[in-house]
């Protein structure tokens, strides 16, 4: 066992994991952050994106040990404390950038990347940027149009 | 899936990495940004004893001028380098691959070192490195030793690094004003590379006056298409003095056939996209 410690969500965590444990499954196992989704288990789908010191990865193609020290933030540390939604969040929702929604937390993290990144992308930029991340149920358009509410590059036709 | 348990060291100098390899050494892997690798431990097509962790070790990062060659150190991650306003100036075809590997999660974690010590023969950094007439430099416990881009890819997933040494830095001789482009075949997002073309060209008005081409995914190793550089040189940067060129491309390949294409089809993609590669790096794209 190796003893990590870091920030999750804002909030300090200390734990003996093993050290083939993986982030997603020290997230949602030992911490219960269930928010983070587990889709593909091949590291293509970019369900379990969170943020590690402050840049987009797969946690499934992390290991908690390797996030000794760091600050990790997920789906569920996004919005504000009296429950305000991140503003990706609240484009998501308004132009109902899902279908099934198990991509959403992914797509959603990734997309607070992107637009940190480049706050003004084009629609090319925002597929791109979204390469990483599947929704299996092909509704690419309206998440499209989501970061793009999101940026306030469209008015963001609600579906 | 979750790897087989291994027992995990993270080293905080390049010293102590080759301690813990030369202690565990059969039994140990080391991991780099682990883009690779963990997927490998996650299907258990590899259960190491060790896993050495260089992430920790700061004096790998970066890049850096030297002189005549730029210095990427081997954990510097994609999205570091493909960034880095030095490798734009003087080494243009690398940044043009980074923008084509994986995606943006993964060239957040993946290191420029790791991937090409993992030797993928699809891998998209190979080629442009080998273009580029890359040098190697690795630590063992006998000191510091330079392979030549030429020596550095044995065989699939095989380079001349020894088990007792850690690649540490690539020095990339500059190409400044060379225009670069890196075309890459592919049916689906981030998928790997069908057949990718790395080129890179010198200009002297509408003469290609030199060319250096690589090849993704044609063989077991990545290669440098010399037949091709060598038909360029001199030529116009026209399309059929190109196309011309680009014929030559698949001679001495040996490229696998497998569901996304037989070796006969990959030869004829990799004329096409060494065509486009070269006329995109000359401006004419």
């Amino acid at each position: 066992m190796a003893r990590i410690n870091l920030t999750v969500d804002g909030s300090q965590v200390s734990d003996d994991v093993e050290p083939r444990m993986l982030l997603v499954q020290y997230l949602r196992e030992q911490l219960g952050k269930t928010g983070t989704v587990i889709g593909c288990d091949t590291s293509n789908c970019g369900a379990c994106t969170v943020h590690l010191d402050g840049t987009s990865v797969k946690s499934c193609n992390v290991l908690a040990v390797q996030a000794d020290g760091a600050e990790v933030t997920t789906i569920e540390g996004l919005a504000a404390e009296d429950g305000t939604l991140h503003p990706v969040q609240e484009a998501f929702r308004e132009c109902h950038g899902l279908q099934c929604g198990f991509c959403t937390p992914g797509m959603i993290m990734q997309t607070v990347d992107l637009l940190k990144d480049n706050p003004d992308p084009s629609e090319e930029a925002i597929r791109l940027g979204l390469e990483g991340n599947l929704c299996r149920c092909t509704g690419y358009h309206n998440i499209v149009r989501a970061v793009q509410h999101a940026a306030g590059t469209t008015e963001g036709a609600s579906a | 899936m979750i790897p087989a348990a291994f027992e995990y060291v993270a080293p905080t100098s390049v010293e102590e990495a080759l301690a813990a390899l030369a202690e565990h050494g059969d039994d140990a892997k080391i991991i780099a940004g682990g883009q690779s690798l963990l997927p490998v431990l996650r299907m258990r097509l590899n259960a190491p004893e060790w896993v050495i962790d260089l992430g920790r070790i700061d004096s790998l990062r970066g890049v850096r001028d030297g002189g005549d060659h730029l210095v990427i150190g081997a954990m510097t991650t994609h999205h570091d380098v493909g960034r880095d306003p030095l490798v734009h100036e003087h080494a243009l075809l690398i940044s043009k691959a980074i923008t084509h590997l994986a995606d943006a999660q993964v060239r957040h974690r993946g290191t420029f070192g790791g991937a090409l010590a993992h030797a993928d023969p699809a891998g998209d950094l190979g080629a442009p490195a080998l273009a580029l007439g890359s040098t190697f430099v690795v630590q063992g416990p006998g000191g510091t030793r330079e392979i030549p881009g030429a020596d550095f890819f044995v065989d699939l997933f095989e380079t001349a690094i020894s088990d007792d040494e850690i690649l540490t830095e690539v020095r990339v001789p500059k190409h400044d004003g060379w225009g670069a482009s890196y075309e890459k075949f592919v049916r689906i997002a981030h998928q790997w590379p069908i057949v990718a073309v790395a080129a890179t060209v010198r200009l002297e008005g509408d003469t290609i006056a030199e060319a250096r081409v690589g090849l993704t995914n044609m063989g077991s190793t990545p290669l440098r298409a010399h037949a091709v550089e060598e038909a360029l040189a001199g030529r116009p940067a026209t399309e059929d003095a190109v196309a011309g060129a680009a014929a030559l491309v698949a001679d001495g390949t040996n490229p696998p056939s497998d569901l996304n294409g037989d070796a006969d089809y990959r030869r004829h993609i990799a004329t096409v996209m060494t065509r486009r590669a070269v006329l995109a790096a000359a401006g004419r794209g």
